[in-house]
C-alpha cells in the first residue's frame, strides 16, 4: 500500500457535484443551487454556495444524489448516473506541458437525461429513473456507447462527438433556408468546416419489459456481442442488436413465492471468458455459471461459500452476509465480493472459502442491531479492483472508504469531503477507535460516525491510480501524483 | 419507534453475559437461553422491529425486495428459536388472553369462529399485513376468471384502499398460493388497484386482509406442511382449522382455493382462529403495554417453571 498511494492523493479541482447545466429537477427549498460546487479553487472567488444562504443547513438534492459510478476502459472518461436519471460523462484533459497541475484532471463532457420516472399504472407504482448500474462498452469507432439501466429498462447510448459542420450548400443558405434560385449563379462543393467540439449523445436501443423485479445488475461480455442483466430473481442474455428478445439464463424464483428465501443481488460476465459469469446471492453464496452446460445456468458450475462460523451467529448473521458486490479481476482470475462488514478476495479455483478476507469497518459488529434499525445495515456497498489487481477499494460510511494492498497486507482509511480536505492536498489517513477506547487526536470515535454520508459506490482507472468516490451528490476524484503507474 | 414504552436495552454494547459479549443478540445454548430473560426481551424486541420494517414495506414505490426477504428471514429465525424454546406458544396464547374482545381481530378469532363482517366494519384499524396483499391479488385472479360480482363486494369492502403495493412480489414472500403460475406477467399486467395499505384508519376490511391472508396461507400450506419454513407455519400446528364448509366447498368447487378463502371473508365466515405475526404486530403496536406486560408475567411464570423444572429433573 504505501508504494501505491503512500498518502499522497490529490483532489483534482475538475472534480464538480452533479449540477450539471440543464435545470434542477426537484428545486431545493432555498431555492439555492442545491449541490454544492466541490472542487473549486479556493482561492479563487467563490462560487454560488448555497451554504452562504443557509450555514446551518446542508440540503441535498435526491435527484442529485450519484448512483453510480464508471470509467470507461481506457479511462479517458468517466460516467455517473444519480437518482434523478441523468448521466454525466466526464473526459480526462489530455496532459499539457503547460500546465503541469492541470494534466489528466476530469472535465464534464456531456450531460443528458437517460431515463425518467415512470409510473406504471397496472400496479400503481412509480418506476424510479434512478440509474442504478452504467456499463461502458469497448469502444470499436469514433463513438463510445454505453448501457445504463434503471429498476426495469436498459437503454444503449451513443456518445459521439462533432466538431466539423458542412458549410457551402448549393440549395440552403447559411441559416438553413432554402435559396431563392435565381441568386444561384455557380455550383460549389460544401466543404467541412471545423466547428466547436459538440457532442451528441442519442439513444440507439431500448431494451425493455424483460423485467418484473429490479435490475440491480448490468454485464457486457466479452464477446462485445451480448450483455446480462440481472433483477432480484432472474438473470437474462441480450443481444446488443436484439431489443424484442432477452434469454433468460437463471432464475431462481421459487414456484411458491412463499419459499422465497434468496436474491440475486449482483452478477457480472467473466473478463475473458464469454461462456462463464458469477451471480451473487442474499445469503453471501457466490455461482459460476458456465452458459455451455445449458440454456437455463440455474445449476451452478461452482459454488463459493464460505462456512458459517458458529460461535459468531446471531440473528444478523444472514443480513450480513449478504452480498453487495461482485468483481471479477482483470486478470480474470479472481473474485472480490463485498458484504457488510467485510471485503473478500476469492480464487476461482477454490470454493471453499476466500482466498483473503478485509475487515472493513469491524467496529460497528457491535452496533448491528442500531444498523438494522435504521436500515443502514441494508446499505451495498460497492467495491473495485485496482489495475494490476494488487489493491482493492470500497467505501464506508462518515464518507471514509477504505483501501487495501494485497501484497504488503497494508491498509489506508481515506475520507473524501471537502472540510478535510482542499483540493490538491495530500489526504491524510483516518483513524476510527472504538469508543471510549485509547484516542489520538484526529481519530473519530465509533459513536460520532455520520451514518448518513456513505460511500457506496467507488470506481478505479483501469490503468492507472485514479479513482473515483461518490459521496452522496458530490463526486471526488483522486490521483496518485507520485505513483501513476501501477505496480 | 417502540410505542411499546420498553426500553430497548439491547444495545450495542453485547451485554450479554453468556456470549462472547460482541455480538448482540448472540445465541447461547438452548438451556441457558430461557432463562436470560433479558435475551429474550431483546429477541422480542427484534421480533417487533421486524415485523414493522415489514408492515412498513408496502408504501407507494415499490420496495425492495432483498431487504424484504432479509427481514422475513430474521423474522422466521427469531420464530423457529422462540418454537425451540416454547415460547413462542406462550407468547400468542398470552396475547389472544390479553386482548379486549370488542376491538381485537385475534380475539375475535379465538372466540368466534364466526365473525360478522359488519363486526369487523367497527375494528380497529389494523396495521398493514400482507394478506392485504393477498387480497389484492385474489381480486385480480377474480377479474380473471370473470367475476365481476365479486370484484364489486371487494371494492365495496374497500371503498378507500389506496394505492395497490406490489403484490407482484412483495406478497411473493408471504402468502402468494400456487396459483401464481407462470402467467405471473400476464397477471400482473391485469391487477388492479385494489386495497394494498391496510394502514389507513377508514379500512375497513383490514382484518378480512389479515384473516383472508392466513386462511389462504392455510389452505396452502396444509397440503404442504413445511411447518419449519413458513413464517406462518407453527402457527398452523398450533391451531389447526376447522373444515372448510362443504356447501360453499361445492359451490365454489370450480374456482381456485384461494378464491374460495376470499369469499369466506366476504361472507363473514371466517374459519381458522389464525394468529400470523401480522395480529403479533397489530395486537404489539396498538395494544400498549398491556400485552407486553400479561407476555412478560407469562415469560417470568415460564422462567420460573424452567427453574423447577431443572431442579426436578436435576439437571
Amino acid at each position: 500500500m504505501g508504494a501505491v498511494l503512500a498518502g499522497i492523493l490529490t483532489t483534482t479541482p475538475s472534480a464538480t457535484s452533479l449540477h450539471p447545466p440543464p435545470p434542477p429537477r426537484c428545486p431545493t427549498e432555498t431555492g439555492a443551487s442545491p449541490a454544492p460546487l466541490m472542487g473549486e479553487d479556493t482561492d479563487a472567488a467563490p462560487t454560488l454556495d448555497h451554504r452562504g444562504f443557509l450555514p446551518d443547513h446542508n440540503y441535498v438534492t435526491e435527484a442529485d444524489i450519484i448512483s453510480t459510478v464508471e470509467f470507461n476502459h481506457t479511462g479517458e472518461l468517466l460516467a455517473t448516473g444519480d437518482k434523478g436519471g441523468r448521466v454525466v460523462i466526464f473526459q480526462r484533459e489530455p496532459e499539457s506541458k503547460g500546465e503541469p497541475f492541470s494534466q489528466g484532471e476530469y472535465n464534464v463532457y456531456s450531460t443528458f437525461q437517460s431515463h425518467e420516472p415512470e409510473f406504471d399504472y397496472l400496479k400503481s407504482l412509480e418506476i424510479e429513473e434512478k440509474i442504478n448500474k452504467i456499463r461502458w462498452l469497448p469502444q470499436q469507432n469514433a463513438a463510445h456507447f454505453l448501457l445504463s439501466t434503471n429498476d426495469k429498462t436498459i437503454k444503449l447510448w451513443k456518445v459521439g462527438e462533432r466538431d466539423k459542420r458542412p458549410e457551402g450548400y448549393n440549395l440552403k443558405d447559411e441559416g438553413g433556408r432554402i435559396k431563392d434560385m435565381s441568386t444561384v449563379t455557380s455550383l460549389q462543393v460544401p466543404v467541412l468546416m471545423p466547428m466547436d467540439l459538440m457532442v451528441e449523445v442519442s439513444p440507439r436501443r431500448v431494451f425493455a419489459n424483460a423485467h418484473t423485479y429490479h435490475v440491480n445488475s448490468i454485464s457486457v461480455n466479452s464477446d462485445y456481442e451480448t450483455y446480462m442483466s440481472a433483477d432480484d430473481l432472474r438473470i437474462n442474455l441480450w443481444h446488443l442488436d436484439i431489443t424484442d428478445r432477452s434469454f433468460n439464463i437463471v432464475d431462481i424464483k421459487p414456484a411458491n413465492m412463499e419459499d422465497l428465501t434468496e436474491v440475486i443481488t449482483a452478477a457480472e460476465f467473466h473478463p475473458h471468458h464469454c461462456n462463464l459469469f458469477v451471480y451473487s446471492s442474499s445469503k453471501g453464496t457466490l455461482r459460476l455459471c458456465d452458459m455451455r452446460e445449458a440454456a437455463l445456468c440455474d445449476k451452478h458450475s461452482k459454488l463459493f461459500e464460505e462456512p458459517e462460523d458458529p460461535s459468531a451467529r446471531s440473528f444478523f448473521s444472514e443480513i450480513i452476509s449478504s452480498v453487495s458486490d461482485v468483481k471479477f479481476s482483470h486478470s480474470g482470475r479472481y473474485l472480490l465480493t463485498r458484504d457488510y462488514l467485510t471485503a473478500k478476495v476469492w480464487d476461482l479455483n477454490m470454493e471453499s472459502k476466500p482466498l483473503e478476507t478485509y475487515q472493513v469497518h469491524d467496529y460497528l459488529r457491535s452496533k448491528l442491531c442500531s444498523l438494522y434499525e435504521n436500515d443502514c445495515i441494508f446499505d451495498k456497498f460497492e467495491c473495485a479492483w485496482n489495475g494490476s489487481d494488487s489493491v482493492i477499494m470500497t467505501g464506508a460510511y462518515n464518507n471514509f472508504f477504505r483501501m487495501f494492498d494485497r501484497n504488503t497486507k497494508r491498509d489506508v482509511t481515506l475520507e473524501a469531503s471537502r472540510e478535510s480536505s482542499k483540493p490538491r492536498a495530500v489526504l491524510k489517513p483516518r483513524r476510527v477507535c472504538a469508543a471510549g477506547g485509547k484516542r489520538r487526536k484526529d481519530d473519530i470515535s465509533v459513536d460520532s460516525l455520520d451514518f448518513t454520508k456513505k460511500i457506496l459506490h467507488t470506481a478505479w482507472h483501469p490503468t492507472e491510480n485514479i479513482i473515483a468516490i461518490a459521496a452522496t451528490n458530490n463526486l471526488y476524484i483522486f490521483q496518485d501524483k507520485l505513483n501513476s503507474e501501477m505496480h | 419507534m417502540f410505542p411499546k414504552g420498553t426500553k430497548r436495552k439491547f444495545s450495542d454494547s453485547g451485554e450479554e453475559p453468556v456470549s462472547s459479549g460482541d455480538q448482540v443478540p448472540a445465541a447461547p445454548s438452548v438451556a441457558t437461553r430461557s432463562l436470560t430473560s433479558s435475551y429474550s426481551l431483546q429477541r422480542q424486541s427484534l421480533l417487533d422491529m421486524s415485523l414493522i420494517k415489514l408492515q412498513l414495506c408496502h408504501m407507494l414505490v415499490e420496495p425492495n425486495l432483498c431487504r424484504s426477504v432479509l427481514i422475513a428471514n430474521t423474522v422466521r429465525q427469531i420464530q423457529e428459536e422462540m418454537t425451540q424454546d416454547g415460547t413462542w406458544q406462550i407468547m400468542t396464547q398470552a396475547l389472544a388472553a390479553a386482548q379486549c374482545p370488542t376491538d381485537r381481530l385475534v380475539a375475535t378469532e379465538v372466540l368466534c369462529r364466526q365473525t360478522d363482517a359488519a363486526a369487523q366494519a367497527g375494528q380497529s384499524p389494523k396495521p398493514f399485513s400482507v394478506g392485504g396483499l393477498e387480497e389484492g391479488y385474489h381480486a385480480e385472479e377474480v377479474v380473471m376468471e370473470g367475476d365481476v360480482e365479486t370484484e364489486v363486494t371487494m371494492s365495496t369492502l374497500a371503498p378507500v384502499s389506496p394505492q395497490l403495493s406490489s403484490a407482484s412480489y412483495l406478497a411473493g414472500p408471504f402468502v402468494m398460493g400456487p396459483c401464481w403460475d407462470e402467467d405471473e406477467e400476464e397477471e400482473e399486467e391485469e391487477e388492479e388497484e385494489e386495497d394494498g395499505e391496510c394502514e389507513e384508519d377508514e379500512e375497513d376490511d383490514s382484518e378480512d386482509c389479515v384473516s383472508e391472508g392466513e386462511e389462504a396461507d392455510r389452505d396452502h400450506l396444509s397440503p404442504d406442511s413445511r411447518t419449519g419454513e413458513q413464517v406462518f407455519g407453527t402457527f398452523e400446528i398450533k391451531h389447526p382449522a376447522p373444515p372448510p364448509d362443504p356447501a360453499l366447498e361445492e359451490l365454489f368447487s370450480d374456482v381456485d382455493p384461494s378464491y374460495y378463502d376470499l369469499d369466506t371473508v366476504l361472507t363473514g365466515m371466517q374459519s381458522a382462529p389464525k394468529m400470523g405475526p401480522y395480529d403479533l404486530l397489530e395486537s404489539l403496536s396498538s395494544h400498549g403495554p398491556t400485552a407486553l406486560s400479561s407476555s412478560s408475567s407469562c415469560r417470568s411464570d415460564l422462567n420460573e417453571l424452567d427453574h423447577i423444572m431443572e431442579i426436578i429433573v436435576g439437571s
